[in-house]
């Protein structure tokens, strides 16, 4: 069925985007070797095309002091080798993830093998089709990683990307999710890549060689967020542990906002802090979606105008409006915690440091929009529940 | 160049009057009142004043200002506007003199490597910070500092090795080269880090970083030092521009000379680096701005150019904090912004005499 000669080199050589979809043939299972090969060629010929792109040769006289100190650092990324060592531990970690899985998902990923293939998916960039229930997949991006690992799909992930850091078992590599390199990601071999944005060539690359790639945005609301994880399912034939992972979801959510009590017009406000230089979030991103669920007020709001949904609030402005609650999604990376916002110049001041309603968060759970975010949830629900309850005796 | 400094010296003995000190220290002064008592949070300007009459020794007045209101006043806006003139007067210093010693006009404070020497420590530390959870802003100022040093001494050492003693082409091409080497390092880090690529791009932008008087205490001898090294040589500086023979036969070595007032000057930009980040054009616009007004002198352009510089940066971060509040805008684009048509102008004055 599949004619040797033509399976994908000439693909790359044509550039041709419709017929690149037919990736059921890269992982036919009784023909690995050939496959090997043949995304051997790929890389190289997809290499041969990158620079006929016509870049400046300007870029690659800048390059080659670059190129000369990535070799000679090369011992510490150690690029081909380390991707034969991330299978390895994708392996690995595959029996633990499925030992750990919950029953009813295995009998469903047995069960819908094949069953539900081909499926079609609606992504930004257009319609993806699946021939195949996808094995090795490439998550690029932490929140898609969580949302795999969560639906029961992570047994079929080979690989994610270097800022992949939960669940633990996630076959972490050293690729980059934002600046990828094409080859170390041809070199694992994916049958899907998942991500929430990819450069132009790369993206290009990829479809040159005819490996699926799934683009999930960033999520604007909690709707968008279950979209993407039932998309997943969709996508891994493990529509049942998406839908599972969504109801739970959606049930917790529901119970913790029954559970706090929030006074019609009580202007609880608040400042969300994303570095100690003073970025935050506006409401029109999906943190401040979630603040919103629970009526509280964005001092940031103010600086919408700003553009991007993340503005740089200046630091007296923060202070004069006094915000009643403040949460540090700056824990991890910059090391904030109470005690060094209490010794900021000026802040000693602040009723929210006063009273110690100063939030520590885990900047991961705090900046990406899977499954824990409820956690995220929870933590305002609890500060908001007791800012109710001082209320309540005041 | 040269015949026109000895024009306008023979034409006015250049001495810095008081006259020009003093109307120089009003335009300071005048900055860092405007830059008190208006800000992104609107603060009732006479009660500020009252404030800072109530805070002389010998008055005291009611003020009418919150605690929060104070807090802004004395512990954001101040800190910031005194670090504002230190790294502006420094800044601008180390251009004039920049300018002076390499007799050219586009000479700017981070020739020598100094950006990209303190681009690299920071990143370092940013990077590392982020990765073992460690507190990065105290590290930061230190690691920058520590960059640009070795950039300069680097650049320095091959620069001045390779050199004839009258030569200070080759120190430059050595500064071109070692900026190369470290800003390629730097990307390579930070493409390897993206994580941290917000936070070391927001740090390349500059900034007048507002952790309260600890930056300020930090640089405050270093700069002490440097200026004082600086403006002691501003008139050595002026015989040099009148020729080598000429400071020999005063008795002034030019090589001496030269190694001191770099030295002075990498040391300026340095410790301006490590707190604020890169802040473009401070160092350029500054001193030419200075020159349009009293001539070529470095007598006066050195330490006049403390004044103005010092004035340029802290209302340019004025407009920095106010112009989308509540949002700010990075005190580098701002800079710029006003700087580079400025020096345009500037070029276009003097591409009929002097360049």
């Amino acid at each position: 069925m599949v004619p040797k000669s033509g399976l994908i080199p000439a693909l790359s050589r044509n550039g041709n985007n419709a017929e690149a979809f037919e990736p059921g043939r890269v992982h036919l299972k009784t023909n690995i070797l050939e496959v090997r090969t043949s995304s051997l060629l790929d890389t190289q010929s997809a290499s041969r095309l990158l620079p006929e792109g016509g870049y400046p040769m300007k870029i690659f006289k800048v390059l080659l002091p670059l190129t000369a100190i990535v070799l000679a650092l090369g011992l510490m990324s150690g690029c081909s080798s380390s991707s034969t060592q991330v299978v390895a531990t994708g392996q690995a970690t595959t029996t633990d993830s499925s030992q750990q899985m919950e029953s009813m998902n295995e009998v469903d990923v047995t069960e819908q093998l094949n069953a539900a293939f081909p499926v079609t998916l609606q992504t930004p960039t257009g319609d993806l089709v699946l021939v195949d229930q996808p094995t090795r997949i490439l998550s690029l991006s932490p929140t898609a990683t969580e949302m795999l690992f969560a639906i029961g799909a992570g047994d079929q992930v080979i690989a994610v990307d270097d800022q992949s850091n939960y669940p633990p078992e996630a076959p972490t590599s050293d690729i980059s999710g934002f600046s990828p390199n094409l080859e170390a990601i041809l070199a694992l071999e994916p049958d899907l890549v998942v991500h929430s944005y990819l450069p132009e060539d790369i993206e290009q690359g990829l479809s040159n060689v005819g490996i699926p790639s799934l683009t999930q945005y960033a999520a604007t609301s909690l709707d968008d967020t279950y979209l993407q994880i039932t998309q997943l399912g969709t996508a891994t034939g493990a529509s049942a542990g998406a839908e599972s992972t969504v109801q739970e979801m959606q049930q917790k959510i529901d119970e913790l906002m029954d559970s706090v009590d929030v006074p019609d017009g009580s202007s609880l406000t608040f400042y969300h802090e994303l570095d100690p230089t003073y970025f935050s979030v506006t409401s029109s991103t999906f943190i401040g979606q979630v603040y919103a669920l629970f009526g509280l007020t964005n001092i940031a709001d103010e600086a919408e105008g700003a553009g991007s949904g993340y503005p740089q609030l200046s630091e007296e402005y923060i202070l004069s409006q006094n915000p009643d609650l403040i949460f540090l999604a700056d824990t991890k990376c910059c090391a904030q915690n109470i005690e060094t916002v209490t010794e900021r110049n000026g802040w000693n001041v602040l009723s929210a440091v006063i009273e110690g309603k100063v939030i520590e968060l885990d900047d991961d759970i705090a900046s990406r929009w899977g499954p824990r975010v409820v956690d995220f949830l929870e933590a305002i629900a609890s500060a908001v529940e007791q800012m109710t309850a001082v209320e309540t005796i005041g | 160049m040269d015949s026109n400094k000895k024009k306008e010296q023979q034409e006015a003995p250049a001495e810095l009057t008081s006259g020009l000190v003093a109307g120089a220290s009003l335009i300071l002064l005048a900055s860092i009142l405007a830059s008190l008592l208006f800000g992104p949070v609107s603060i009732r300007p006479d009660r500020i004043f009252l404030e800072i009459l109530n805070r002389l020794p010998g008055i005291s007045l009611d003020s009418g200002l919150s605690t929060i209101q104070e807090a802004i006043v004395w512990d954001v806006r101040l800190p910031r506007i005194i670090l504002g003139l230190i790294v502006g007067g420094l800044l601008a210093v180390a251009g004039a003199s920049y300018q002076g010693v390499f007799r050219n006009p586009l000479a700017d404070p981070y020739l020598l490597g100094v950006a990209a020497g303190a681009g690299l420590g920071a990143t370092i530390a940013i990077v590392s910070g982020a990765t073992n959870g460690e507190g990065m802003f105290d590290a930061l100022p230190i690691a920058a500092f520590l960059g640009s040093a070795i950039a300069v001494a680097i650049t320095l050492a091959v620069g001045g090795a390779v050199g004839r003693s009258t030569s200070t082409a080759s120190l430059l091409l050595a500064g071109v080269a070692v900026a190369s080497l470290f800003t390629a390092i730097q990307t390579y880090i930070q493409q390897r880090e993206s994580a941290t690529l917000r936070q070391v791009y927001s740090w390349i932008l500059g900034r007048l970083s507002t952790s309260g008087w600890d930056e300020v205490l930090m640089i405050l001898p270093y700069a002490g030092i440097s200026l004082i090294v600086m403006f002691s040589m501003k008139g050595a500086l002026d015989v040099l521009a009148v020729g080598e023979e000429e400071a020999l036969s005063l008795g002034i070595r030019p090589r001496r000379v030269r190694w001191i007032v770099i030295g002075a000057a990498s040391l300026a930009a340095a410790s301006a680096v490590a707190v604020s980040g890169l802040i473009a054009f401070v160092g350029i616009i500054v001193p030419h701005a200075v020159r349009l007004v009293v001539g070529a002198s470095n007598r006066l352009v050195v330490p006049l150019s403390f004044f103005i510089g010092a004035s340029f940066l802290i209302l340019t971060d004025l407009l920095a904090r106010t112009l989308q509040s509540p949002a700010e805008l990075p005190i580098g684009v701002v800079t710029a912004f006003f700087g580079a048509p400025f020096f345009l102008f500037v070029l276009r004055r003097r591409s009929d005499g002097i360049i």
